[in-house]
């Protein structure tokens, strides 16, 4: 559902609406630059993936990696965005020592990828339309190193020419909520399209943050830009710390400056880089070394038909075809992994059990987001580093849907494989801990209980209805918690009443 | 023995293979005569060593049946060209001590088919001149002197043209029995004229730009400078190439275009364009045309008046177009990565100090041109407006090849001219490309032949313009040319040891 009560800031002068625009930096997944054969491989030494083309050796001329422009597409794609048939590489013009052409080339005023709209979900369950602006193809610069030498700078450029993709949006964010929610949906798609890997602490993305204040319904006001903000967290501090910094100015009666801001992490503030009239006039033209890029609408069919399920698909399926909760599916489809985890988690299940998937999937996804989650987040891994396979995690959740160890002792097998890696069919075997479900065995032992606590039991037969519950657990610790719950209630429940 | 050095690349090739003399005997006899024509300063290195091997490996090739057009010719190269490991500076101060570690796909194709170095040819700084003043390796001398009126020699220097002055130089002394240039708005078909010498720019996308030192990325072409018309369809058959290294290069077959030259041009239609008569034109090169137009009617050609109305706009078009692309070219040559390095206060001081002492006084004012054109505010009313302008100079061609197969015009408007005379005048220097800049713009072939004598003995050319990739035809007319205007005069040998 569409959110429409609009979010103020209150000052000390009455309300004021934040308006926020992202500008997203995602490296491209691939194997070559976007300009040159080199290696784009994150962590090399330095200067190991450079070529003449990246280092701008004299007469070097650029030749577009075809990959890269497939990339684009499926993002664009992805985001459901307009595809342009033709683009047009631009060189932007600027110094710097880790810029060796002296210019970047990018796309500025024909972009391979046009407008669109991100629909991202709030905390309060409603949801948010965002509209793309554009996403072009741009070259990321090289790596300045200022503290390998007392006076000197060395350049890294190893990332000189690797291929980003630009993702523009409109300035239609209104809430650090908002941003944040759009950035992560930004980053889903294009994981779920593997066009970026969205490694944020290897710098794959990051964001220049656009923010301005206004009174509710005036025109927009003056923005400031911090540049590189490469995490959600730190995005969010550069909207709270930028609005409150613009809504005290203006009511000071100052006026906020068109600016480029840097964020400092430490302090959680922004300061100032260069002012509007300091801002570059970068010199756009088109790049001779480069015709126009052209491809057919079936280049773009063929791209689309080849695109995997994307999460809003994924997360409808999820709830509709498989009866998953909806706040479970959108935790479960957050993550490509931990979709993929899920899904091949159930595939497991569905074989071994031999029932349908929709019979086991609320239990399935409960297990992964409650426990494997949980003790994801303890050990710091990722789903993909999971220590456990998938294999003995349908394994675990089969032995509990076929009645062969409770719920309460699944915890104590999981907690087990967690520890040893073990198979779980062994450590119930090893451990004897297969769930008890022979009336005979279990009359006997309720028999014990009733006769060794009867004052408990004339304070139930009196109206404790609730010392049901000490009846049963005193019946699961003397089997140590192997007795089929079910058949301790079955049984219980007669003797108790008599 | 005979002097190999008059020879023409023919009948030095025709000697080859018959074995009447080697690659090795040709070379020395060239490397000879360099070193007694150094005064001519058209030499910035002599690759003697490389010559002399490269002879040897020429020699075996021919011996084992291997040879092809180029095989042991010994030919200069111009310093715009990346050469391996061999000083490749298009004679830039900036460029101080730059060796490649690669050859240009031109060079590269003519050592494939066996060709020699004999050296690196002096030039233009950056190929950005008309008459080969602006080297930081000091002007170039043209090897043809004005004949006074009691018919003696001058003693001034005369300017070789340029920007590939060092290259007809070496052609023009026979130091070299060929040379590469290259031509960006006239630098092969201008001095080719100023030396009495052939010099084909072929259609762009012809030759890959691949280790060419840029000027400006869009016209800036490889081409032949020959003594004959024959000798230039030859080495330009070894120089063209598709390369998908350089994304402007046009994937079509290369022609043999020594096969074009029948001499046969009954039924040609050659077109006079009228806007090439220009006030102020001297008479002897207004004669010298009609002199051609009346040499191919004899040859059964057929006279057609065109009109190419946008050439007056051409000059001012280039020299909005060529800058713009010059300064974001010229931008990596900043001290940081190879070449001159200037220390200064930080990074900008590096930046100010290298590049105002890089670069010489032509280059710094077509990067300030360029940056000029290409700002904010200004784009549109000059660079936007050259790439219009650019499209219709473009259209008039096309235009007029509906009617016609070739175009005969002068190559520049005056002979060589005194060195100094122009030097302090841009304008003037800048008018030199005004016959040669249209078909630079369209991207056309174009040839200039010798044609005939100025009042003072200095060699003239007449221009053929052909259709684009149409190099046979343009070929076919330009030999008929050179044949009926009989050109034989040589210059009079004044350099040298004394």
């Amino acid at each position: 559902m569409e959110q429409f009560i609009p979010k103020y800031v209150q000052g000390a002068t009455g309300d004021w609406e934040v308006v926020i625009g992202l500008e997203i930096h995602a490296q491209v997944a691939s194997e070559a630059k976007l300009f040159s054969g080199s290696s784009t491989k994150f962590g090399a030494e330095p200067n190991t993936h450079v070529s003449f083309v990246c280092s701008a050796m004299p007469g070097m001329l650029p030749v577009i990696n075809e990959e890269c422009i497939r990339q684009a597409v499926r993002t664009g794609l992805a985001m459901g965005c307009e595809i342009h048939l033709r683009s047009v590489f631009d060189r932007k013009n600027y110094f710097y020592a880790d810029l060796p052409q002296g210019y970047q080339i990018s796309q500025f005023k024909d972009p391979i990828v046009g407008e669109g709209e991100i629909v991202v979900d709030l905390e309060d369950g409603t949801t948010k339309t965002i509209g793309v602006e554009r996403l072009h193809l741009e070259q990321d610069a090289g790596k300045s190193m200022h503290d390998q030498h007392p006076t000197q700078t060395y350049v890294d450029l190893n990332r000189s020419g690797v291929a980003l993709m630009e993702i523009v949006s409109k300035p239609d964010m209104r809430s650090a909520e908002e941003a944040g929610a759009y950035f992560r949906k930004i980053r889903t798609l294009v994981r779920y399209a593997g066009t970026c890997d969205g490694n944020m602490d290897q710098g794959s993305m990051r964001a220049d943050v656009n923010v301005s204040v206004r009174r509710p319904g005036a025109e927009l006001g003056i923005r400031s830009e911090t540049k590189n903000v490469n995490s959600v967290r730190f995005m969010m501090q550069v909207i709270a710390f930028e609005t409150r910094r613009q809504i005290d100015l203006l009511e000071d009666g100052g006026e906020v400056l068109q600016e480029t801001r840097q964020f400092d992490p430490a302090s959680g503030t922004t300061s100032s880089l260069r002012s509007k009239e300091e801002a570059h006039d970068y010199r756009y033209f088109p790049d001779p070394d480069l015709l126009p890029l052209e491809f057919t609408q079936e280049f773009v069919d063929d791209l689309a038909k080849a695109l995997p399920e994307l999460p809003d698909d994924k997360r409808n399926r999820l709830i509709n075809d498989l009866g998953v909760s909806a706040y479970n599916a959108a935790v479960l489809v957050a993550e490509k992994e931990s979709a993929d985890y899920f899904e091949s988690l159930l595939d497991s299940l569905a074989h071994k059990t031999g029932k349908a998937k929709e019979e086991l999937a609320t239990q399935a996804a409960n297990w992964v987001i409650g426990d494997l989650f949980g003790a994801l987040k303890k050990t710091g891994k990722s789903i993909s580093e999971s220590p456990v396979s998938l294999k003995d995690g349908a394994e675990l959740l089969a032995l509990q849907i076929d009645g062969t160890i409770s719920g309460r002792i699944a915890k104590d097998v999981f907690e087990i494989m967690l520890d040893t890696g073990k198979n779980p069919e062994l450590i119930v075997e090893e451990k004897g801990l297969k769930q008890v479900s022979d009336t005979g065995a279990i009359d006997a032992i309720i028999d014990e209980v009733i006769a060794d606590n009867q004052d408990k039991l004339a304070q139930y037969r009196g109206g404790k209805d609730k010392l049901f519950g000490f009846f049963v657990g005193q019946v699961m610790k003397k089997t140590q918690g192997k007795a089929n719950p079910q058949v301790v209630n079955q049984l219980l429940k007669p003797k108790l009443d008599g | 023995m005979t002097d190999l050095t008059k020879l023409t690349l023919a009948e030095a090739r025709d000697g080859l293979a018959k074995g009447d003399f080697t690659s090795r005997e040709l070379t020395l006899q060239h490397l000879s005569a360099m070193e007694k024509g150094r005064e001519l300063n058209s030499f910035i290195v002599e690759t003697t060593d490389i010559a002399l091997d490269m002879a040897d490996k020429a020699d075996e090739m021919i011996k084992a049946g291997r040879g092809t057009g180029m095989t042991g010719i010994p030919i200069a190269v111009k310093d715009l060209f990346c050469t391996k490991d061999v000083h490749s500076c298009a004679a830039s101060h900036i460029l101080d001590g730059f060796k490649p570690k690669y050859d240009s796909t031109v060079t590269a194709n003519l050592w494939q088919d066996g060709a020699v170095m004999l050296g690196k040819t002096n030039m233009d700084e950056f190929a950005m001149g008309s008459s080969n003043e602006t080297s930081y390796y000091g002007p170039v001398n043209n090897p043809w002197r004005a004949t006074k009126k009691d018919g003696s020699l001058s003693e001034n220097n005369y300017v070789p043209g340029g920007s590939s002055g060092g290259s007809v130089a070496a052609v023009a002394g026979h130091l070299a029995l060929a040379a590469t240039g290259s031509d960006t708005g006239g630098s092969i078909r201008q001095p080719a004229a100023f030396a009495g010498l052939v010099g084909l720019k072929p259609t762009y996308g012809r030759c890959s730009r691949w280790g060419m030192i840029a000027f400006a990325s869009s016209l800036d072409q490889a081409g032949p400078i020959t003594k004959t018309v024959r000798d230039a369809a030859i080495m330009m058959e070894s120089m063209a190439s598709y390369d998908d290294k350089d994304s402007t290069s046009v994937n079509r077959n290369v022609p043999n275009y020594e096969h074009a030259l029948t001499g046969d041009i009954r039924g040609l239609k050659v077109g006079i364009p009228k806007e090439y008569r220009m006030d102020g034109m001297p008479e002897e090169i207004e004669k010298l045309w009609q002199q051609g137009i009346e040499w191919m009617k004899a040859a059964g050609a057929e006279i057609i008046d065109i009109s190419l109305p946008h050439t007056k706009y051409a000059l001012p078009t280039y020299y909005i177009v060529a800058p713009a692309e010059a300064s974001s070219n010229l931008a990596r040559y900043d001290g940081v990565k190879y070449g001159l390095r200037v220390e200064g206060d930080g990074l900008s001081g590096m930046y100010k100090n290298t590049r105002a002492a890089g670069f010489g006084d032509e280059v710094k004012r077509r990067i300030l041109i360029g940056t000029y054109v290409l700002s904010a505010g200004y784009y549109d009313a000059y660079y936007l407006k050259a790439q219009k302008i650019r499209t219709l100079i473009a259209q008039d061609f096309a235009k007029a090849y509906e009617k016609v197969d070739v175009i005969l015009t002068p190559t520049a408007p005056s002979p060589a001219f005194a060195m100094g005379e122009k030097s302090n005048d841009p304008i003037a220097m800048y008018l030199n490309d005004v016959f040669t800049v249209p078909a630079s713009l369209a991207g056309l072939p174009a040839i200039s032949v010798p044609a005939g004598l100025s009042a003072d003995a200095l060699p003239l050319g007449l221009q053929l313009i052909g259709r684009a990739f149409d190099e046979e035809t343009m070929l076919r007319a330009a030999d008929v040319l050179e044949h009926a205007a009989g050109f034989t005069a040589k210059p009079k040998i004044w350099w040298g040891e004394k």
